[in-house]
């Protein structure tokens, strides 16, 4: 059987082009719009682009954040993308003080327009850079992906987590050392946008696709 | 490292991919959706679609041909043309574009690129400046295809935008446009070491002498190529191979699935 997906719909990003790429990768996509469809789904993946702040209180009108935290303490699996793992997170400084979901222990921080060795860093981070996968033998998400795989980073804001065991895979950028994705027990994150990173990212979701 | 982006520019004039040169003169091409999904498959980095009368008629035939390119490329697609308030760029970005570039509605509404980026996020907007060179070696900024003066100083232009909220530029030299005789490596420079957002340099590519010129010269973060992909004389896979026995990192493909 088709393996299902809920993305969660709450009026922001790019879902078209994640409902294609889970097709593509052997999925079936749904569009999860109330706590309801939340609850009964047998995997989620929360997209978020754009202010951290904004993303938040739209889940919040909406309802869902406390349907998405049952969900994720149910086990089952939950990816959130690039906003979407950054709301995983405790808090989120962006555009003054947010609360994210609690999911796991960690800030949203901005990077810093200044690369380590003082010399001016783009932000945005924006464009293609190379995943360094911490436990290439462990990981789920990545299993089949080769470290120093180039996926699609967009952001400012980067998640810092506080346990080290759920940082996933890392990416350079101006010197530091960014979390790029996250593994935690039924909790996967990417920082990058797998449905904009090629087949590397179409594998990436393959994977999440056969998690239960 | 840092990768150099490769982004095929297609110029769209409903339901055809078009090409002109200094942004004018267009001769049809072929059917965009074909050549978008073959330079993702060649391994572009990402592709902007700009509908090159949108904004002469104020209106934006772009959705269709948007929806149906997003539908099969994993690889971030930028559209511009005729994109004047939020709803348009939310149109446009629900339809499968990633983030959306302006240049008119931004030059007769500064204030747009604020909203589009508190709405969307920064890395949403891109603030597509034409420039034409001036007799004392500056720029001015155009719209409309390299049509209209804005009097707007490119420099100037480029600082505002980034303070109102533009997360990147796509900058295109309207003097090289379309004459695959080389960047305004010049012009690139300019712009890129006074922003601080990328800058993707568009307008002149013939070669792949030219993209190291405007990468080590012009610190273009992303170069944007039209004709010289259109018309055959270059292909993505060997411009990668050059660029990195230049030294210049570029993504890396994965194998088709």
């Amino acid at each position: 059987m088709t393996p299902t997906v809920a993305i969660v719909d709450y009026g922001v990003g790019n879902l078209f082009s994640l409902s294609r790429a889970i097709a593509r990768a052997g999925g079936q996509p749904e569009l999860a719009l109330t706590a309801d469809a939340i609850m009964s789904a047998e995997r989620i993946i929360l997209p978020g682009v754009g202010a951290f702040g904004a993303c938040a209180d739209e889940l919040a009108r909406r309802g869902l954040i406390g349907p998405i935290q049952s969900y994720a303490a149910s086990g089952r699996p939950l990816l959130g993308i690039c906003v979407g793992m950054q709301l995983f997170a405790d808090s989120s400084e962006e555009f003054g003080h947010h609360q994210g979901l609690g999911l796991v222990r960690g800030a949203v921080r901005q990077i810093a327009p200044r690369a380590i060795d003082g010399s001016k860093l783009r932000i945005p981070h924006i464009g293609w850079n190379e995943l360094m996968i911490c436990d290439p033998a462990e990981t789920r998400l990545f299993s089949g992906v080769k470290n120093g795989t180039d996926v699609y980073f967009v952001h400012s804001y980067s998640i810092e987590m506080e346990q080290p065991r759920c940082v996933a895979a890392t990416c350079e950028y101006g010197g530091y050392t960014l979390h790029a994705a996250l593994e935690h027990g039924n909790l996967y994150g990417c920082q990058f946008h797998p449905e904009k990173s090629g087949v590397a990212g179409l594998a990436i979701l393959g994977n999440f696709l056969r998690f239960t | 490292m840092k990768k150099i982006r490769i982004i095929p520019r297609l110029d769209v004039k409903h339901p055809h991919l078009i090409k002109g040169i200094h942004l004018e003169g267009l001769r049809v091409i072929g059917d965009p959706r074909q050549y978008a999904e073959k330079y993702y498959l060649a391994g572009a980095d990402e592709i902007i679609y700009m509908d090159i009368v949108a904004s002469l008629y104020g209106r934006n035939n772009l959705i269709e041909t948007v929806r149906n390119t997003a539908a099969d490329i994993f690889i971030p697609l930028t559209v511009g043309g005729g994109i004047r308030s939020v709803a348009d760029a939310e149109v446009l970005l629900r339809a499968g574009a990633d983030k959306v570039a302006v240049n008119t509605a931004a030059v007769a509404n500064p204030e747009l690129l604020g909203q589009l980026s508190r709405r969307f996020g920064a890395q949403a907007v891109v603030l597509s400046i034409e420039a034409k060179r001036r007799p004392g070696g500056n720029w001015e900024a155009y719209t409309d295809n390299g049509r209209e003066r804005t009097g707007l100083d490119v420099i100037e232009w480029a600082v505002k935008a980034e303070q109102l909220g533009a997360g990147e530029i796509l900058l295109t030299s309207v003097d090289r446009e379309g004459t695959r005789s080389g960047f305004d490596t010049d012009l690139v420079f300019a712009i890129s070491s006074k922003v601080n957002i990328p800058v993707i340099a568009s307008g002149g590519f013939g070669g792949p002498a030219h993209f190291n010129d405007v990468v080590q010269h012009g610190s273009a973060d992303a170069v944007a190529i039209a004709a010289a992909f259109h018309y055959g004389d270059v292909q993505l896979p060997d411009l990668k191979r050059h660029a990195r026995a230049s030294g210049i990192a570029v993504r890396q493909m994965g194998e088709p699935v």
